[in-house]
Order: C-alpha cells, then structure tokens, then sequence
C-alpha cells in the first residue's frame, strides 16, 4: 500500500479511474482544433470547390494548395508578402522595445528605494486597468497634429505602453534578485548599470522570455490600432488586411468575392503558423512564466 | 502589497540613514535612470493621449459658429444616446454570461489536467491553449465560416437530425455566436494560468489530506481552488478589462453577420463610427473617455470589494 503511494510510477490502478476525464478532454480537443481543421481542409480547395456543396470538413477531390499558393502571392502586386513584413517588423519592435522598457523599470522599481517610487508604482497599477482601445482614438488624434499617422511608427509606439509588463518584471525581479548578490557587486566597484547587465539580468531571463512573447503576440494580433492609424494599405499588417479583404469579398457578395474567399482562407492559415511555431518550441519557458503576476 | 502608506525604514535610524546619504542619493538617481525610459513612454503614449481627450471632449464642433467650449455636455449626451447606453449595456450583460462560463470551464480543465499527468494531457494542455495564439481577427473569421450557411458544416450536421442550422450570424443568436468565439480563444490561456498555479502548490498538502481521508473532490475544493483564488481574481480582472471593450470580433463578423452587428453595437464600435466615419473627434473622444472611466471604476471597484491578503494590488 504504502510503496504504491510513493512510487509515482506504478499508474495501473490510474488508468480506468480517469477514464471518463479522458474522454472529456479529447472532446474538448476537438472543439479547440476544429476550426484549425477547417481552414486546413479548405485552404486546399478552389472556388469551385468550396461553394460546390461538398463536406466542409473534408478535402474535395482536387487538392489544389498549389495554385492557391500561387494566387495568394501574386494578387494585388503581392501585397500579402509585404503584409507578413510588415506583421514582423511590428511584432519585433514592438515586443521588443516593450520588453526592454518594461524590465529596466521592473528593476528599477522592485531594486531602487528613490524618491516618489511609492505614488509611481501606484500610478503604474492604476494604468494596469486603463483599456488599451480607450487611447486609440486620442492617440490618433495627437499624431495626426504630428504628422505621424499612417507611418510605421503610428503602430510601433504604442505598442511599447505595456504596464503589466513592468508589473510582472517587478514581480519577478524582487523574488529572484538577492540584493546580497547586487551589494557584493557594488563593492566590487561595479557601477549601478553594469551591476544590472551582469547580475540581474541572467536571473530575470524567464520573465523576460515570457514579456516578450506576450508583448510580441499582443502586437502581432493587434487590430484596432492598426485600422485606426493606417490608411495607405502598404503599411497594413496581415490582420488589417485580411480584415480587408474579407469585407470586399463580403460586399461583392458570392458573386464577385468567390476568387478571394480561397486566398483568405490560405492567407489566414498561414498568418497563424510563425507564432503557433514560436510557442511550440517556447513552450518550456512561458509555460511556468504565464502564472508569475499571480503569485505573491 | 505597495499601495499601504507606511512610513519607509530608513527614518526610524536617523543617524544611519545620515551616514549613508551620498551613496543613497546616488541610488536615487540610478533607480529613476532606470524608471526613465518608461515613464517616457508611460507619458506620452498614455497621460498625454488621456489629457488630450479629456480636452477634446469638452468641446463641440458645429456647422454654424465653428468648435466651441460645451464643458461636459458631450458626457450629458453620450449617457443619454440611445447608442452608448445599449452598447454598455450589451458588453456588461455580455461579460456577466461570459466571465463565469469561462472561468469555470478553464478551472475545471486545470484541475482535470493537474490530475491526469501523461503525454496526452501534456498533448491537450497545448491544443487547448493554441487558440490564444491566432489574431482575435483570424479567430472570429474562422467561427464566421464555420457559421456560414455558404461554406459551413452547420447546415450539414443540422440536416443529419433534420432541423434547420442554427443561424449564429442573425441577430437571434449572435449573442452566442460570438460568446463561442471568445470562449474558444481565451479559455485555454486562462486555463494556463490555473494550471501553472495549481502545479505551483505543496504536494506535501495533498499527501497529508489523503492521510486524514479526504477525496480527489474534496482536495479540489478545499485546497487547490482556494491556493489558486489570486490566479482566478487576475483572470476575472483581465476578462472584464477585455469584454468591456469588445471590438476586434464584432467588427470582423460584422459584413458575414448583415443586420445583426450595426456601427453601434458595442461602446467601442460606436465611438469608432463617430471618430473615423464621422470625423466626430470631439464626440468620439468623450465616448472614449467614458468607456475608460467606466472600466476603470468597475475594476477598481470589483478589486477594492475582493481586495486580499497575496493577490493582486491588495
């Protein structure tokens, strides 16, 4: 009895118990991965074949990812290439720059007992609870008067505001940085910066992984931002536009609209792959890293 | 946690803390060198932009006499606009479905996939979890052609049994059409969070419940769910910050959804119909304002009334 309970290992008596649990979860499966299924199904079908009446969750008999391939680079110019550049270039300098900031103020804030750090830190907090969408419209406002809407930088900037980003690093950085360790330093004639890029900041690693992927996703799949700042459709990122096209192909109607409904259709799978990729094989780091603000 | 105003350490030894100021001073600096390049960007992308529509919303542009100071008549307007008032309506009864439904599924599988450790729930946990990595456009898009009558299996599976498909794009159902795809999208991330919690508990705490009898049920719900109550205030905290300001699936369903999404549906497609269609800036702006007050309040309310020992600003 009592080996039974310390070897973890010895599972037989496991497996029926949570039988039911196990057919549950594979229901619940499903439910998540259908929609991926679709868009995998009937990214390999042509117009014909997909308002032909055929299963909507099956391959027709002429799998043609081909020439849909094909049609999705080259319509309008190749603008899809140029919206997944721009997608990039967004994510990474605006998870990027969020994440810098948000760990040296994280530091500064659980490390550096300086003057006003208290009402700061509550001013931080309170940001926290301010909605992101609420600033869009007054942002665009204030860059319009700048002459910086529809720029690259309209959607850049912004993005670097990321409050609870700070607020996890500060959260991570109090409990994984000893200050004994960053003392021992000083007196070695290290300079408060150094101390930092050469103690601190090896420790923080986890945390700073988990701010970047989140930062990077969040501006990957912003959208109301985007649509508010750009109008030259050159600078879109991939949501924009196929948010797009999806609404031209939805006025003309089945009519019109049938050729780009299969590009939409590929253009969406495709707009998800890098980020599922990076979570796959990031997966040891954000995993333990997501639960971090809800800790003590 | 740093919101209480005690008096810092530092004053209660005088004579150290003298010995000690040019080095501390030097500190000082170094800790808002450190703040800085945030506080920067912390000013200028959002009190700014706050101060800016709070300016804006005081005045009113008219044909006749150009733009001109009204003080809060534009606040007077928004809650007593037909438009606003239903859009805020809709997105709080919208979060009060929403919220328990999705919390209460990501806490169960949590638990489930805390119980059961072998590959296939590892395999689950990260399906389950994928959703969150697709655009809240991509995912909304997805759900629309699933609903779709022209290319969806709704119409196939409904004529299986014999009934008609359910129409999740017209305005009888819409409510649940998107409840789905929110759910769908966020569930797993929530989830993730309950569950890096509940791997982060003593197991030694369960051994000594099993000792003393308790059951699987039993150590569910007197010890997991109440270790991980500062994970659920956070989810709750975070979902009702989303849903107050819906925007991105509503305006992506809204040409697939004819007639059952207009311009006004929620607060913020209304002020973005005012703001971009309208080029009603001044009015836009006090809607805007108005919905960031209202988040804030609720929010801060809801934390203030659950405020806590360990969680989140408590």
């Amino acid at each position: 009895m009592s080996s039974g309970v310390t070897q973890r290992g010895s599972r037989t008596p496991r497996r029926p118990r949570y039988l039911p649990l196990h057919v549950l979860l594979a229901f619940l499966v499903v439910y998540f991965l259908v929609p991926f299924w679709w868009l995998i199904v009937n990214s390999s079908k042509s117009s014909a074949g997909l308002f032909g009446g055929g299963n909507a969750l099956w391959f027709s008999d002429d799998i043609d990812y081909g020439e849909n391939f094909r049609q999705l680079f080259t319509y309008g110019g190749g603008i899809y290439r140029r919206w997944l550049l721009n997608s990039a270039l967004y994510a990474v300098a605006g998870g990027v720059g969020a994440t810098v900031l948000a760990v040296l103020a994280g530091y500064g804030f659980a490390k550096y007992r300086f003057a006003g750090r208290r009402l700061a830190f509550a001013i931080l907090l309170g940001a926290v609870m301010v909605p992101t969408t609420a600033l869009v419209i007054p942002t665009f406002i204030l860059f319009a008067k700048i002459d910086l809407t529809n720029t690259v930088w309209a959607v850049i900037l912004p993005t670097w505001l990321n409050p609870f980003g700070v607020y996890l690093m500060h959260v991570y950085a109090r409990d994984a940085v000893p200050d004994e360790l960053l003392d021992a330093a000083r007196v070695d004639g290290a300079g408060e910066f150094r101390t930092f890029l050469r103690i601190a900041l090896p420790l923080m690693r986890p945390a700073i992984i988990t701010v970047l992927l989140l930062s990077i996703v969040a501006s990957w799949n912003n959208y109301f931002l985007p649509l508010a700042m750009l109008s030259d459709n050159r600078l879109f990122p991939v949501t924009v536009g196929i948010g797009l096209w999806q609404s031209t192909a939805s006025t003309y109607g089945a009519a019109g609209g049938q050729s780009l409904w299969s590009i939409i259709i590929l253009g969406s799978l495709i707009s998800v792959v890098p980020l599922i990729v990076a979570f796959l094989t990031l997966q040891r780091y954000w995993q333990g890293g997501l639960s971090l603000g809800s800790l003590k | 946690m740093t919101l209480s105003l005690t008096p810092s350490t530092s004053t209660a030894h005088p004579v150290r803390a003298a010995r000690r100021r040019a080095p501390a001073r030097r500190k000082n600096l170094a800790g808002w060198l450190f703040v800085a390049p945030f506080g920067i960007v912390f000013v200028t992308m959002l009190i700014l932009p706050l101060g800016y529509a709070l300016y804006l919303s005081l005045f009113r542009r008219a044909l006749i006499g150009g733009t001109r100071l009204v003080w809060f008549d534009n606040y007077v307007k928004a809650f007593n606009d037909p438009s606003f008032r239903e859009g805020v309506s809709f997105v709080i009864r919208f979060s009060l479905v929403l919220i328990p439904v999705q919390m209460a599924i990501s806490l169960a599988v949590a638990l489930m996939l805390d119980l059961m450790v072998n590959r296939f729930a590892r395999f689950s946990r990260l399906m389950i979890f994928m959703p969150y990595a697709i655009p809240a456009v991509i995912g909304a898009l997805m759900w629309g052609f699933l609903y779709s009558k022209n290319f969806g299996p709704l119409a196939d599976i409904s004529s299986l049994v014999g009934a008609d498909a359910p129409d999740f794009l017209g305005s009888k159902l819409i409510f649940w059409g998107l409840f789905n795809v929110v759910t769908w999208q966020w569930a797993g991330y929530y989830m993730i969070i309950l569950f890096a919690a509940l791997q982060g508990i003593d197991p030694s705490l369960y051994e000594a419940a099993r000792m003393d009898g308790a059951s699987q049920w039993q150590i569910a719900l007197r010890i997991k769910i109440p270790l991980v109550a500062p994970a659920l205030l956070l989810i709750l905290v975070f979902a009702l910050i989303g849903t107050l300001q819906f925007f991105n699936e509503p305006k992506i369903l809204q040409p697939l959804a004819a007639g059952a999404l207009p311009e006004d549906f929620t607060p913020n497609m209304y002020a973005y119909e005012q703001a971009f269609n309208l080029a009603n800036y001044n009015y836009g702006s006090a809607i805007s304002f108005s919905l960031g007050a209202v988040v804030f309040v609720c929010v801060y309310l809801f934390l203030f009334a659950t405020r806590k020992r360990g969680s989140f600003l408590s």
